[in-house]
C-alpha cells in the first residue's frame, strides 16, 4: 500500500518536473510539457512565450519594448537579404534549394530527413544547399549564418511551428536522444537543459532571469548584448554547455541537431518569432 | 557597401519622430580583446541631423554611448517625402552620411 | 574576427559615403561637413571624472534639481552594456540636454543641441560599468536643471 502511493507520487513528480515519462509519445510529451507552464504561468499567454524572459517580468519588458523600437539585429537582416538574393558562382541561389523559394519556410525546420535518417536543421540545410552549388560551407554559430538564418526568420515571421516526428524509428530515436539529452545532468555543476529552463524557469541565475523552455527557440538567431553580435543556437548551445561546466559540443553536432528537433517541437504551435533580441 | 545608418522617421500631427541606429563599434578603449590586449577607443563624436537645410539636432557622445548606437529625438515639422540627412564622424576622422525621406 | 569585419566595412562606407573620405581630405570646409566638425565637440567636459566637474565644464554652471524632467531608465539593467535612457521635460526654450552616468570612468556620457522647433526629448542606449546613478541635464532659458535616477547593474550571470 505504502509501497503504491510512494510510486504513484514518484510518477506525478516525475511528471511535473521532467515533462513525461521516457517512453511517452512525442504529442503526449508535448501536452504535458504545455500543461507544466500553463500551470507554472497562468497569466502567460500561449504565444508570449516566444519572448523568452520578457514574457515574465515587467521591467525588462519595458526594456525590451524600448530596445525593439530599433532592433539591433536590424544589420543582420539587411546582411542576410543581401546574401539570400545574391546568386552563387553558378548563378543559383538560395531560393532554389528551398521550397517555396525560402519563405515562410522556417516553421518546418528542424524536419526528420529520410534518406539520410538524420535532423536537418535550417543551418544545416543552408550549408547543404551552399555545397550543392559548389560553394564553401558557412562556419555556423554566427556572422553570415547568422544574418542567412535572421533573414529566413524574418521572411516566416508568425508561421506556426509545425515540426513533425514521422512514423519511421530513426525519427522517434533522434526524438528522444534529443529529450533524453535535455533532461540528463551534464558538467561538473551537474545540470541539465531543464534545471534552469523547466524548473528553475522564470528565477534568476543572478542577475539573469532564466527563460522558459517553452518557445526558447522561436527567437533564433539572435543578437544579444552580451555578445555584442549575432549568434545562432549553436552558439547558445555551446554557451550553455560551457555555464555549466560541461565540454560543447560542436556545432550542428548529431546531439545539438536533436536537441533542436525535440525543443522546436515542443515549440510547435508557437509563432516564428525571430531574429530576436536578448541580454 | 550598404550604409551604417538606418533611420527610420514618421511624420504625423505637424511632429517628426526620428529614429536611427548607427552601425558602429563604439569602443571605449576600457575593454581588453581576447588576448587581454586593450581594444584603443574607437567611437561615434558627433552626429548631426538635417532637415532639409535646417539642423535639426546634434548629439555629441562620449565613449560610453553603447556599440550600434540608437539615436531617438522628435522635431516640429517635416512631412512625408522630406530629405533628412544623418551623418556621424568619429575620434578617428571616420565618417559617414545618408539621406533619408520622412515617412 | 567580426569586429576586423565591421572595420573594413566601416572603411568601405567611407569610401562611398556623401561625406565620406574625399571631404575629410580636401573638403573640410564644405558647410556640410563643417557642422559635424569634431572640434565643436566639448573635449574638456568628456575628460572630466566627475558629475560636477562634467557640469561645470560643459555649461559653466551649476544645475537646480527640478520636478519637470522626466527620465525614463530601468530600475535594473538586463544588460551594463545596452541601458536605455530616455529624457523628456516640460521645462520652456530648451536648448541642451546632457546625460551624466556617475559610475563610468568618465561621467559625461552624452549632450544634446535641442535647436528651436525641436522638442524636448531624447532617448538613447548607454554603456554602464557598474550601479550609479544616471542624471539628467536640461538647459531651459539659459538655467540648468537636473534630475538623479539609480540604475542596478549587476554582471550576467550566463555567459555563453
Amino acid at each position: 500500500m505504502h509501497k503504491r502511493v510512494a510510486m504513484a507520487a514518484a510518477v506525478v513528480i516525475g511528471v511535473l518536473s521532467t515533462g513525461t515519462a521516457a517512453n511517452a509519445s512525442p504529442q503526449q510529451d508535448l501536452q504535458a510539457f504545455r500543461n507544466y507552464f500553463k500551470t507554472r504561468f497562468p497569466d502567460v499567454a500561449f504565444d508570449d512565450y516566444v519572448n523568452g524572459p520578457y514574457a515574465l517580468d515587467k521591467s525588462l519588458r519595458a526594456q525590451w519594448k524600448s530596445i525593439m523600437e530599433f532592433p539591433p539585429y536590424a544589420f543582420a537582416l539587411d546582411e542576410g537579404k543581401k546574401l539570400f538574393h545574391t546568386p552563387f558562382k553558378n548563378g543559383k541561389t538560395y531560393a532554389d534549394c528551398f521550397e517555396n523559394g525560402g519563405v515562410g519556410v522556417r516553421q518546418n525546420y528542424p524536419y526528420f530527413d529520410k534518406k539520410s535518417g538524420q535532423i536537418v536543421t535550417l543551418e544545416l540545410a543552408i550549408n547543404q544547399c551552399r555545397e550543392k552549388n559548389g560553394e564553401k560551407p558557412l562556419q555556423y554559430k554566427k556572422g553570415k549564418m547568422a544574418a542567412l538564418s535572421a533573414y529566413m526568420s524574418y521572411m516566416s515571421r508568425g508561421k506556426r511551428f509545425d515540426i513533425k516526428v514521422p512514423d519511421d524509428p530513426r525519427a522517434l530515436a533522434a526524438y528522444r536522444k534529443g529529450k533524453e539529452y535535455f533532461y540528463s545532468r551534464h558538467g561538473q555543476l551537474g545540470f541539465s537543459c531543464a534545471s534552469c529552463h523547466v524548473q528553475e524557469a522564470g528565477k534568476k541565475v543572478r542577475a539573469q532571469l532564466l527563460a522558459p523552455a517553452l518557445g526558447i527557440v522561436a527567437s533564433f538567431p539572435i543578437y544579444r548584448s552580451k555578445w555584442g553580435s549575432m549568434g545562432t543556437l549553436d552558439r547558445r548551445f555551446g554557451g550553455c554547455n560551457r555555464n555549466v561546466r560541461a565540454k560543447p559540443f560542436k556545432a550542428q553536432s548529431e546531439t545539438y541537431r536533436d536537441l533542436e528537433y525535440f525543443l522546436t517541437y515542443m515549440s510547435n504551435g508557437l509563432p516564428v518569432a525571430g531574429p530576436g533580441s536578448r541580454p | 557597401m550598404a550604409s551604417s545608418i538606418r533611420v527610420r522617421a514618421i511624420a504625423s500631427d505637424g511632429v517628426t519622430d526620428f529614429k536611427s541606429l548607427i552601425r558602429h563599434p563604439m569602443d571605449s578603449g576600457f575593454v581588453k580583446d581576447s588576448k587581454g590586449k586593450l581594444i584603443p577607443p574607437h567611437y561615434i563624436k558627433v552626429v548631426t541631423v538635417k532637415w532639409k537645410d535646417k539642423t535639426v539636432f546634434v548629439a555629441d557622445w562620449g565613449p560610453a554611448v553603447s556599440k550600434d548606437p540608437y539615436l531617438e529625438f522628435k522635431f516640429k515639422g517635416g512631412s512625408k517625402g522630406d530629405p533628412l540627412t544623418v551623418s556621424w564622424v568619429d575620434n578617428e576622422g571616420q565618417s559617414d552620411s545618408m539621406t533619408a525621406k520622412i515617412m | 574576427m567580426i569586429d576586423e569585419k565591421r572595420r573594413l566595412l566601416l572603411k568601405c562606407t567611407l569610401a562611398t559615403g556623401a561625406a565620406g573620405l574625399a571631404a575629410g581630405a580636401g573638403l573640410i570646409s564644405a558647410p556640410a561637413f563643417a557642422a559635424t566638425k569634431p572640434a565643436q565637440w566639448p573635449d574638456d567636459a568628456f575628460k572630466q571624472k566627475n558629475i560636477d566637474a562634467a557640469t561645470q565644464a560643459l555649461y559653466g554652471q551649476t544645475a537646480v534639481k527640478s520636478d519637470k524632467i522626466e527620465m525614463n531608465v530601468p530600475t535594473i539593467a538586463e544588460n551594463g552594456a545596452v541601458v536605455p535612457v530616455a529624457v523628456k521635460t516640460s521645462l520652456p526654450d530648451v536648448t541642451s540636454i546632457a546625460l551624466m552616468i556617475e559610475g563610468n570612468p568618465y561621467a559625461l556620457a552624452a549632450s544634446f543641441n535641442i535647436p528651436q522647433g525641436t522638442l524636448p526629448y531624447v532617448s538613447n542606449r548607454f554603456k554602464m560599468r557598474k550601479t550609479s546613478d544616471v542624471i539628467a541635464l536640461v538647459m531651459s532659458g539659459g538655467k540648468l536643471y537636473s534630475t538623479t535616477k539609480n540604475v542596478k547593474v549587476t554582471i550576467g550571470g550566463c555567459g555563453g
